[in-house]
């Protein structure tokens, strides 16, 4: 019933996929040079980065894949032929036979613990240097936004010093080319944030802000989901970054600052809804949900698994249990009129 | 023991019929259900020990493939979010708690006493205790399960999660309470080990000569009296936030989320080598044999194998990378996390060496056990990618660990335990397992393993995060976790293989005379299976090879082993003590009889245990009052283990 674009991942046809999901299986397999097809075809993989900060990570990555590879290649031909030098012989149960002699095979050790404390020592450094690198960015910081992990989606506020802060969830826009400070904190259990193309991943715990931050070379949208386990619908915890050119990210921030568009529905929408989630500019002030301001800005709803739509709005309203059970959210007994005016509120906000 | 009444000069004797049927007399367990309650037998409560921990292990192997069903392709919905929770917990906690550590106190606890010549462990009323709280625990950690309310937060159980506030049902409580039980189960069975380490082996057996399955399960032994108290105290802690309101947990109120992940994980890693070290040891004792040479290099992997311990204890924070430590502590555990790869790389150039140098004979046992050798590599090189900070930023939470952690659970312990059962069950039984049958075992199991678990590495670069309960499509994640589903479905089959293996051989397998390997140690110079006193003279040993000194080309200065003649200590229950370091005969140790106390006082620690789970204080009470009762006639002088004045005018 709720065919929806292939976009969105919990939806949309299993055949195309299905074709699609052979590209990662020969990638990982033949360790072919990645293109950004391979970023299409995995949303989530991480061996191609897209950023400053994703960079040297990449090249590590891939560093010790390689020489994780060439370590099996070599135990296994030592092995294989161990075992195929002399030609295997079958047991006789219970009958004594020849003992070698408890000498050699001492070169074995000292060879093979020497080459590995030198791989060894050399993935040490390179680490420590990676590490340095990406600790802190090279240059400051433009944006700050403090991100909050919550059962199961994302809160996302923007700071800006002079009276221009917002919040939005689930969808992060960023300014491509600059340096976004992200202040994460877990907002009940503990979280952890992770848009495996930009940077890898940081908890959001209750009780202490974690700083990182991110970086995007290029437009584009970029898929997060929460890696820490938080409940029953860690599954479904899912967000996106949207990097955009400077000047759309601004369009975009001062976009957020405007006032709610006035609809038939405001009324049944403060009434019903006010209590948990925020409509600026209204006396929705709820903050137990998502901030709804400039709902139909966002590319998905519920954290990520359902595209924003019309129909998936009032699919979503009306019984939010059958795409996420479990969600916090309840289903609201509301009257027909109600529902088609908080649709349509909602449909407004652009 | 100063008072010349308690010194006797014991006799040095021959192996003998009328000996050998005294000794019976005094070491046998009586028939029946009392004698099967009350044995304190090593080699009963081993037994007991590896069949508990298979049946567990049979039991988690079930709830992944139902839960590997739903995960097949995406979108799927054969269980509800609820269910897939408390599934993959579960399944966590047995694999981990019930089946990897228990199976392998159940070989050493088998093996020790027949591999250091000495009658029993140390202390065998304390090795009945661990067994009967080990079956308590298992029951009471399943309990939850089984009535619908099972832990459902993960095995590693992170708060705030796994508080009040956002679980509120007995979930966690007996879950928590559980683990503590376990914990004095592990606890009091290290001792033993330890104890039965410096004061058990038997004379000339310096510590230079004991096989490296004991040097694996004391350091493992060693380590887990240093670790379990770090998560016992953490569970009881829980509990106390939980039912007492107490906040050491509690961010909003000034406890610290974090340090529940501290205490879990300076456990929590030091666990992982206890659950790896002593079936590296099995390997590093049973592949020689089938190399037909000695293991190249037994100081350094022994070396090794207590050096990885040590580091051990300085890498729990690579769990934590992502939590947002300062750097410098980053740094310092990111470099302890590589390094630990070190000693790892010495066991498996010495095994290499040891095939090389050596001439294989092919047997199911060797195949196990050199596949090992393949599988460890991998789960070793996985691990070692994720020490490296800023990768594992990316592949932690992801099925690159998942993968990374099965090849270390299951191609360190599982291969080398099905190695060794294939290798120690005719000792165990008098019976050989099936070659044949072993052989399809061996490849069912070998390709199961690798078919199901490899392309999970795969998934988690492709971005797949652990504990999901579905995916979305579009992910590339569906053919990946298809095969998986497959590969696992395989496994399965061969572990089905073994077991059919086991039951078949036990009933009907052929008869295996004392030494159907012509190994060197001295479990083999014992009848198949070995009699309740397992040896009738206390054996006197000169190297590390006492069964192929014979034929083993070696300096002239070396000694040479007795094991036909030697103390026969038959006054009583009676076991020789010799001393830590060089193990020269120092006392003679009069050893307990059989006794219902221990099981007893296992029942009274599970009431306790579930009064406090269900914090009812009258069940507390009762638990308590039992307790209490148990120990005082644990404790009660007894004249036969020479602790009262009589003793010593009688004796």
């Amino acid at each position: 019933m709720w065919r929806i674009s292939p976009k969105c991942p919990f939806s949309g046809s299993s055949r195309i996929a299905a074709v699609r999901g052979f590209r990662p299986l020969l990638l990982g397999f033949a360790l072919a040079p990645f293109s950004c097809a391979a970023a299409g075809a995995a949303p989530l993989e991480y061996l191609t980065g897209a950023g400053e900060k994703a960079g040297p990570v990449v090249a590590l990555t891939w560093g010790v894949i390689v020489i994780s590879l060439s370590v099996i290649l070599v135990i296994t031909a030592l092995l294989v032929g161990g075992i195929c030098k002399n030609s295997p012989r079958a047991v006789v149960v219970g009958e004594k036979s020849a003992i070698g002699p408890d000498e050699g095979g001492h070169k074995w050790l000292w060879i093979g613990v020497g080459v590995s404390s030198l791989v060894l020592l050399f993935t040490v450094v390179w680490t420590m240097v990676v590490l340095a690198d990406i600790q802190a960015p090279a240059s400051r910081p433009s944006v700050t936004i403090e991100v909050t992990g919550r059962q199961w989606w994302w809160q996302a506020h923007y700071v800006s010093g002079e009276g221009r802060d917002f919040t939005t969830a689930n969808e992060i826009h960023i300014p491509t080319g600059e340096i976004v400070r992200l202040k994460l904190l877990g907002g009940d259990v503990i979280h952890s944030f992770w848009v495996p193309r930009l940077a890898g991943k940081m908890d959001a715990i209750p009780g202490q802000i974690n700083e990182t931050w991110i970086e995007a070379a290029k437009p584009g949208i970029y898929q997060g989901q929460c890696t820490e386990y938080c409940g029953v619908e860690h599954a479904k915890m899912l967000f996106r970054v949207v990097a955009q050119s400077p000047a759309d990210f601004r369009a975009w921030w001062a976009h957020q600052l405007a006032a709610p568009v006035s609809a038939n529905g405001r009324q049944a929408f403060v009434e019903n809804c006010g209590r948990c989630h925020t409509m600026r500019g209204t006396r929705a002030t709820g903050t137990l949900g998502p901030d709804l301001s400039h709902l139909m800005a966002r590319q998905t709803i519920a954290s990520g698994v359902l595209p924003n739509n019309p129909r998936t709005i009032a699919a979503w309203i009306a019984n939010p249990q059958a795409f996420k059970p479990g969600t916090l959210m309840p289903a609201v007994k509301l009257s027909d009129s109600d529902r088609a005016g908080i649709t349509a509120f909602l449909l407004a906000q652009d | 023991m100063t008072s010349t009444e308690y010194e006797r000069r014991p006799l040095i004797g021959t192996e003998a019929p009328a000996l050998a049927e005294r000794l019976h007399r005094l070491w046998e367990t009586a028939p029946g259900l009392y004698g099967w309650l009350a044995t304190v037998d090593h080699k009963d409560i081993g037994l007991r020990y590896i069949i508990t921990a298979f049946a567990f292990l049979i039991l988690g192997g079930v709830e992944a493939l139902v839960f590997r069903l739903q995960l097949s392709w995406s979108n799927l919905h054969l269980l509800t979010p609820e269910q897939y929770d408390q599934l993959f917990t579960v399944h966590g906690m047995t694999m981990i708690f019930l089946y990897a550590g228990p199976v392998l106190s159940g070989f050493s606890n088998y093996l020790w006493p027949l591999l250091l010549g000495a009658r029993d462990m140390a202390l065998p009323r304390l090795n009945a205790l661990s067994y009967w709280v080990y079956l308590c625990a298992g029951l009471v950690l399943y309990s939850g399960f089984a009535l619908g309310f099972g832990p459902d937060v993960g095995w590693f159980n992170y708060v705030p999660l796994a508080a009040r506030a956002y679980n509120d049902g007995p979930n966690i409580d007996v879950y928590a309470l559980g683990m503590v039980l376990l914990g004095i189960s592990t606890t009091v069975g290290s001792i033993n080990f330890v104890v039965t380490f410096l004061r058990m082996r038997c004379p000339g057996m310096s510590i230079n000569r004991v096989p490296i399955l004991v040097w694996g399960t004391l350091t493992a032994s060693a380590a887990n009296i240093f670790a379990i108290p770090a998560v016992s105290l953490a569970f009881l802690l829980l509990w106390m936030d939980r039912n007492i309101g107490t906040h050491f947990f509690d961010a909003t109120a000034g406890g610290s989320a974090l340090l529940w992940q501290h205490l879990f994980w300076m456990f929590g890693h030091p666990w992982v080598y206890a659950i790896v070290l002593p079936a590296m040891g099995m390997v590093s004792d049973g592949l020689p044999v089938f190399c037909r040479r000695p293991l190249v290099g037994y100081s350094v992997v022994a070396l090794a194998t207590v050096a990885t311990m040590v580091l051990g204890f300085g890498v729990w924070v690579h769990h934590m990378f992502a939590t947002g430590l300062p750097g410098v502590s980053l740094s310092f555990f990111s470099a302890a996390s590589i390094i630990i790869a070190l000693p790892s790389a010495v066991g498996v150039f010495a095994w290499l060496a040891t095939i090389w140098t050596g001439r294989p004979v092919f047997t199911a046992a060797f195949m196990f056990f050199a596949s090992f050798i393949l599988l460890f590599t991998i789960g070793g090189v996985s691990g070692y990618m994720t020490g490296s900070v800023p990768v594992d930023w990316q592949l932690t939470d992801t099925y690159f660990i998942v993968a990374h952690l099965h090849y270390v659970l299951i191609g360190i312990n599982v291969f080398p335990v099905v190695g060794a059962t294939y290798f120690w069950f005719p000792k165990f039984t008098g019976r050989l397992m099936d070659e044949r049958l072993g052989r399809w075992n061996f490849w069912t199991m070998f390709a199961g393993f690798n078919l199901g678990f490899f392309p999970m590495h795969i998934s988690g670069l492709m971005g797949m995060p652990r504990r999901i309960y579905t995916y979305g499509d579009g992910m590339g994640w569906n053919w990946l976790n298809l095969i998986t589903t497959l590969g696992s479905f395989l496994f399965g089959l061969g572990v089905l293989l073994f077991v059919w293996n086991v039951m078949k051989s036990w009933k009907s397998g052929a008869k295996a005379g004392d030494n159907p390997w012509d190994a060197p140690t001295l479990e083999w110079a014992t009848p198949s299976p070995p009699p309740s006193y397992n040896f009738m003279v206390i054996p006197t040993v000169g190297s590390r090879h006492p069964l192929w000194e014979d034929r083993l080309a070696r300096p002239a200065k070396v000694e040479k082993s007795f094991i036909a003649r030697g103390l026969t200590l038959e006054h009583g229950r009676e076991a020789l003590g010799t001393t830590p370091l060089d193990a020269e005969p120092n006392v003679i140790l009069k050893m307990p009889d059989d006794t219902l106390i221990p099981l007893c006082l296992a029942l009274a620690m599970t009431v306790l245990t579930i009064g406090l789970a269900r914090v009812n204080w009258l069940v507390v009470g009762l638990g308590a009052l039992l307790i209490a009762a148990a120990i005082i006639a644990w404790l009660w002088p007894s004249t036969v283990l020479g602790e009262t004045a009589e003793a010593g005018r009688d004796g």
